[in-house]
């Protein structure tokens, strides 16, 4: 997991790193389930949802430029979020040239900020969560074993297919190959088979190499995480409880307006 | 099509989640044996595979470019059981470790990029399959015909969401019209380079390819000349012709539109919208003349794709026994 994805500097010894997986993607989910059910006129509420998860990335000492970097996912979604705003119904108002849907922009604001506030969460997950750890806490959380271990091997051996099908697209562009039209995909989608085919005769390599090491069906837990105390629990409840607290407040201060 | 969070509201996440995890239950099922032992490492790289493939941009038209979703792909591939499992954790890994769509948009993420791709493709896949010739090149078109459907159908399932679960002031039928609109482009290109990986596949490794599994050495011989150029027309055609029909349900009421501009005065100064208490977003019926025509509408259009999954699973699970131990053999 290291190079163009932006691996995550999941060591560290802040109070954050130090919470087991499982505690921090339930308290993640908590979250961002009590940010998503902020009514989209309640932008000072969200905005205290927005400070509390950034405090945490502050508290987690994430490096700016990992956070921007993985924040740039979202971007395309911060646009259409502001589209709205322009092909949304209802009561229009005049801004400069333009004619704004009133509804829409108060949707577009929300939507562009849960959309930060979500992406903020699980960069704060990702980034303070050792894959292995993440992965094991998933499994203790529920997830179906099948699930966690093709998960498992998904992120263990992404940067290998992706660098691989990079590899073929520079030595295509090498040789002249610049497609604009998708009549010229061809070749590209010729190095995707190719691609499969490496990869999946890498699977059973790789699998036999297992068999040959004693793999009997279930991957060997090398280090045991430690289990969650109470007081993980309670540290890592806390920030969906500041969320669903500047939620009631909020409520209460509009419900009087 | 990651949709971040609060995209949707939370009943509409909630129900889709549900919707998700049962598919993805009967596919742990269905796939129970592929993944018990051996096949894990495979299923785990090709996942890797179809991550990394939808990071590939290819150009749909001057100015703007699409990316695979690969959900139909990974059914050929792999039997759509596996398929979904695998695009399953890839929109789980893009969520939780590469922040690539929220988490309380998981359970439409997951339905629209995996469930509806893997199962309603496939089903589509073996639709098309029955059509044409009983070859290589026919498993090849058909790949790439039901890849560029598949698109078009998760472009429909999130519209359809959009009816229920609306955030923002915008009416179905704008929704459903840019998504279906921007997608059946976007399915051109799938549909082509889902043909052409399959050819590929096909000419190295045809043990390799679950939806051919039934073909004799000899058919899978038989591969007629198979250009990006040929699978790019068949997918145009497909597209228009799918586009056209879903469009015909998408306007079905040619006063509708009249109507609500009417209506608009009205609608505007009125707080609660007409639909209020109905089980739809209160604005994504706005489009639409009324409640009736939008459930009619909305219980088609779910009741094809519920089909459309259901049918792939059922059919997935008949070749499964037939055929014994799907894509299996592969690692001896």
């Amino acid at each position: 997991m290291t190079g163009r994805h932006g691996a995550p500097p999941a060591a560290g010894s802040s109070p954050v790193h130090r919470l087991p997986a499982e505690v921090k993607v339930a308290a993640a989910l908590a979250f961002v389930i009590v940010v998503a059910v902020t009514p989209r006129r309640a932008l000072p509420v969200l905005a205290m949802q927005g400070l509390a998860i950034g405090a945490v990335v502050g508290v987690a000492r994430l490096p700016l430029g990992f956070v921007v970097r993985r924040l740039a996912v979202v971007a395309p979604f911060l646009v259409a979020a502001a589209l709205t705003a322009v092909v949304a119904g209802g009561p229009h108002v005049t801004v400069g040239p333009l004619s704004l849907s009133e509804p829409g922009m108060w949707a577009g604001a929300a939507i562009g900020a849960k959309t930060l506030i979500g992406a903020l969460t699980s960069i704060a997950v990702a980034g303070t969560t050792p894959i292995p750890d993440l992965l094991s806490g998933l499994g203790r959380l529920g997830l179906p074993g099948p699930l966690v271990a093709l998960a498992g091997f998904t992120l263990r051996y992404l940067d290998l297919v992706a660098d691989g099908l990079a590899r073929r697209r520079t030595a295509m562009t090498a040789r002249g190959y610049r497609p604009r039209r998708l009549t010229q995909a061809g070749p590209l989608a010729a190095s995707l088979g190719t691609m499969f085919v490496h990869t999946y005769e890498r699977g059973e390599r790789v699998h036999a190499a297992m068999l040959s090491r004693g793999f009997t069906g279930a991957m060997p837990v090398v280090a045991a995480a430690p289990r969650p105390r109470p007081w993980h629990w309670a540290a890592a409840a806390a920030l969906p409880a500041v969320a669903a607290v500047a939620l009631a407040v909020g409520w209460a201060g509009l419900g009087r307006a | 099509m990651h949709a971040p969070d609060g995209f949707l509201n939370l009943g509409t996440a909630a129900a889709t989640a549900v919707v998700s995890a049962g598919a993805i239950a009967v596919s742990l099922r269905q796939s129970r044996q592929q993944l018990s032992d051996r096949q894990t490492p495979l299923a785990g790289l090709t996942a890797a595979f179809v991550f990394a493939t939808q990071m590939v941009n290819f150009p749909v038209a001057a100015g703007t470019s699409g990316h695979l979703l690969g959900g139909l792909l990974a059914a050929v591939l792999l039997g759509p059981a596996t398929g979904c499992l695998v695009v399953s954790t890839v929109v789980l890994l893009q969520a939780l470790v590469f922040a690539d769509g929220g988490l309380t948009a998981i359970g439409y993420n997951t339905l629209n990029m995996a469930v509806v791709t893997s199962f309603g493709g496939y089903a589509a896949f073996l639709l098309f399959r029955r059509l044409l010739p009983r070859s290589a090149s026919g498993v090849v078109m058909a790949g790439g015909l039901a890849g560029g459907l598949s698109v078009v159908l998760a472009a429909a399932t999130f519209s359809l969401e959009w009816l229920f679960g609306a955030t923002a002031p915008v009416p179905f039928d704008t929704v459903f019209g840019s998504m279906v609109g921007v997608h059946a482009l976007i399915g051109i290109g799938e549909g082509a380079i889902t043909a052409a990986t399959l050819s590929a596949v096909l000419a190295v490794r045809p043990d390799l390819v679950f939806g051919a599994a039934d073909l004799a050495p000899s058919a899978l011989a038989d591969r007629g000349r198979w250009t990006a150029r040929g699978s790019l027309w068949a997918a145009v055609i497909t597209v228009a012709v799918v586009a056209a029909v879903i469009s015909q349900f998408a306007s079905s009421s040619p006063d509708g539109l009249e109507r609500v501009a009417d209506d608009r005065g009205i609608e505007a100064s009125a707080d609660a919208p007409t639909t209020a208490g109905s089980v739809f977003a209160d604005y994504a019926t706005r489009g639409i003349d009324n409640e009736q025509v939008s459930l009619a509408v909305a219980g088609v259009a779910g009741a094809l794709l519920a089909g459309a999954v259901g049918s792939g699973v059922l059919l997935s699970s008949r070749a499964g026994r037939r055929s014994g131990a799907p894509a299996g053999g592969v690692a001896a």
